[in-house]
């Protein structure tokens, strides 16, 4: 008989005071106890909803029935069928939105913590499980991965596991992509994917980094090294920016360069070897997780004061739910309708060499208040007019999304793009209109989920297997 | 880890070393450049490609002493291994159709300026070459821009050696005197940069410069890299890792690209002096 407590186990968490300041994780994983007790919600329902609602297809019910007989490492093998990254997704999945929408304990009260459980067996597997996974017998085909982020990883694990020789190419020096350049270490600690990416070597995928495909080598050099498959995944690539006056001053950041400072680079260390702009006032524009990030990453690097300037209202705010609750916990303000028209900096009118000059000193906003719904039913966001104030800031992060990687485009001829850049494939099989090159993640999509990501690495591993096996 | 094949001073504070790393140097071309850490700690810091030897696999870099990382780097020797080395990144200089080239360099740039020179001559294109330097104790590459050139100027702004003044000088002489290049290439120090631009306007001749700004993953991902080009009226963004570095003179923005490149002195400043104070107490530690 399932335990018919409407609600979900509270997540232990730091104390917002405290993790305002530091760089642990901000969530602390369910203890034994707590991953029983909320394993023991779960209905296993026959037409298993949940299951549905997970991009990769995780045999949720089956995963949590093993958990609940106290076979963590068997729970654990049931998610790794589906899901190469399952501490990862443990942490960083929008489940409310996926998996635990479609739980049937929601419907009266809150959804099984799915998300909280699979990462309490997924760090229970890595804390205890000493054998690595047997390798499994090589097939003999070969199959190229361009970029180690989420999609590329799944990919190489899906295929690593039915017996291809899989080498995925990283363009910088660590592998994990936006997983480890992106994502903040509070939300998602870089041993986790350390752990996650020598997982997937075990099973004997090869990682070559300070390899930028597109420069070092082309896909069409893969294919004559004998590859016989390109799986792309190369990820975001150029940061948008709003094309407001004084983008350029010193102070204003993309968030993807904030948060790589931060994070691949270490800045939030003491004494680091690469620079970043610590404490003062910091605006971060725009409202999903990668602004949510960098507004906490702000906080912790020592500013006074951080607010989320964003043109819509909380309602609409694309940021999961929880990265926006522990944000306002720490003290994030939130400074919504309100748009950015102008970045301003400092100018000495005596001393042009003034070492001052060209810092920022504030952002000129306006106000806006939501109007007609637009082609997508979200209320469309209007500028109040003669509402126009000043923001004083020193440091500005522009967190409006990014375009697609250029690099591999332009030097692949017959890849086909769309008029955003994204690379144009077939969704249910990441297929390219060139032949045996597949793509997936934000390359193909823009800026979106670690998980969709995900699934789309997944689906194009079968693809590609299917197409070998054919040949 | 790339190995370091050769390492050779070229004046008190710059340093040219060749680097074992066989894809990069199988497609370097004048103009790219390269990104490198020195240790796992390391900052990533973009070079451009002075250099490369196809067949031995090496990738020539050439540096300034001018921080930490370069300090550091400095300091290692042939034998030693650096922890990252990847490229060629970024767009080639362009070169083709050009029959009658002005290539002007200013210091360290003297180094990047020496494989375009060098690639022009060898496709039976004139060059003449500009070299300029503060003073002669940081003259570098003379002998090898003059195998370069059909004509060399070199400059340095004391006048202990060559001809006295900067670049600019001889560049205006002989668009004075009726000189008609295809294109003059500027490559060096922002200010110099921008007043070889200015020398050169009056005329309506091409002029591309070679842009180096703070950048981390050099691949189009951070943003860090942008400048402003001003076109026709419009200002426009454009990424120096992906766009670049080569860009048209007449429309960099490049009081911005100055302000810009200051934003970390006092960092850069503090990091410098405590590497040397380091990298000194360990020398003298280990005698």
């Amino acid at each position: 008989m399932a335990d018919m407590n409407p609600k979900k186990h509270p997540m232990p968490t730091q104390d917002p005071a405290v993790r305002a300041h530091n760089f642990e994780e901000v969530a602390m994983g369910y203890p034994e106890e707590t991953a029983l007790a909320e394993a023991a919600r779960c209905l296993n329902c026959k037409n298993m909803p949940c299951v549905a609602g997970c991009p990769v297809n995780v045999h949720i019910p089956a995963f949590i029935e093993k958990l609940r007989a106290g076979d963590f490492e068997g729970a654990y093998q049931i998610i790794s069928e589906s899901s190469s990254l399952p501490a990862v997704c443990g942490r960083v999945c929008p489940q409310e939105t996926q998996c635990e929408a479609k739980c049937v304990r929601g419907i009266k009260g809150e959804p099984v913590g799915i998300g909280r459980l699979e990462r309490f067996v997924a760090d229970w597997h890595n804390a205890h499980a000493a054998a690595a996974p047997e390798k499994p017998r090589p097939n003999g085909h070969r199959v190229a991965v361009v970029g180690s982020g989420p999609s590329g990883l799944t990919c190489a694990g899906d295929l690593a596991r039915l017996g291809y020789a899989v080498t995925v190419f990283e363009a910088l020096h660590t592998a994990g992509g936006v997983l480890v350049y992106g994502i903040p270490e509070f939300r998602l600690p870089k041993a986790i994917v350390r752990q996650e990416v020598e997982n997937l070597r075990a099973l004997g995928v090869e990682i070559d980094t300070n390899i930028v495909i597109g420069k070092t080598l082309t896909v069409d050099e893969l294919f004559e090294q004998g590859f016989e498959a390109v799986f792309i995944g190369s990820g975001a690539g150029l940061p948008n920016f709003m094309g407001i006056p004084g983008e350029s001053l010193k102070g204003v950041y993309s968030a993807n360069e904030f948060l790589t400072r931060s994070n691949l680079m270490k800045a939030y260390r003491e004494d680091p070897a690469t620079p970043i702009m610590k404490g003062g006032r910091v605006a971060v524009v725009g409202g999903g997780n990668v602004a949510m990030d960098a507004a906490r990453t702000a906080l912790r690097l020592g500013a006074e004061q951080v607010s989320i300037v964003y043109r819509r209202s909380l309602e609409e705010l694309p940021a999961r739910k929880e990265e926006v609750e522990h944000a306002m916990e720490e003290g994030i303000e939130f400074k919504l309708l309100n748009n950015p028209v102008e970045v301003l900096g400092y100018q000495n009118p005596d001393d042009p060499r003034d070492p001052k000059n060209g810092f920022v000193t504030g952002m000129r906003c306006i106000r806006m208040e939501l109007g007609e719904p637009d082609e997508r039913g979200r209320r469309r966001p209007v500028p109040i007019p003669g509402s126009e104030f000043t923001l004083p800031v020193d440091t500005v992060v522009m967190a409006i999304g990014t375009s697609p990687n250029p690099l591999i485009k332009s030097t692949t001829a017959g890849l086909e793009v769309n008029r955003w850049g994204g690379i144009v494939v077939e969704e249910s099989t990441g297929a390219t209109s060139r032949k045996g090159v597949y793509a997936g993640g934000d390359a193909v999509t823009g800026a979106a989920t670690v998980i969709s990501a995900m699934g789309a690495g997944k689906a194009a591993a079968k693809a590609i297997d299917a197409a070998l096996q054919e040949a | 880890m790339y190995v370091i094949k050769a390492k050779q001073a070229l004046n008190p504070t710059v340093i040219r070393m060749e680097i074992s790393a066989p894809l990069v140097a199988a497609k370097a071309q004048p103009g790219q450049f390269i990104i490198l850490r020195v240790d796992e700690e390391g900052e990533r810091i973009p070079l451009t490609v002075a250099g490369y030897d196809r067949e031995q696999g090496t990738v020539t870099i050439i540096f300034q002493i001018v921080g930490a990382t370069t300090a550091q780097l400095g300091r290692l020797e042939a034998g030693d291994s650096i922890q990252d080395f990847v490229g060629p990144l970024g767009m080639p200089t362009h070169t083709e159709g050009l029959h009658n080239v002005c290539v002007v360099g200013g210091g360290v740039g003297c180094a990047i300026a020496l494989p375009v020179a060098q690639k022009l001559h060898e496709a039976g294109c004139r060059v003449t070459s500009v070299i300029g330097f503060r003073s002669k104790d940081l003259l570098i590459l003379e002998d090898e821009f003059r195998a370069a050139s059909d004509k060399l100027y070199v400059m340095t702004d004391d006048g202990s050696y060559g001809e006295p003044g900067n670049v600019t000088v001889p560049l205006k002489a002989m668009l004075e005197a009726g000189e008609r290049f295809d294109q003059v290439i500027a490559i060096g120090p922002l200010i110099m940069m921008k007043f070889a631009v200015a020398a050169v306007k009056p005329y309506g001749i091409p002029c591309t410069v070679s842009m180096n700004p703070i950048m981390i993953d050099g691949t189009g991902m951070c943003g860090g890299c942008r400048l402003t080009l001003h076109q026709d009226g419009k200002a426009v963004t454009k990424f120096a890792c992906v766009d670049g570095p080569d860009f048209d003179g007449y429309q960099v923005d490049f009081d911005e690209a100055i302000s810009r490149g200051a934003m970390y002195r006092d960092f850069e400043r503090r990091a410098y002096e405590k590497t040397c104070n380091l990298l000194n107490r360990e020398e003298a530690s280990h005698g």
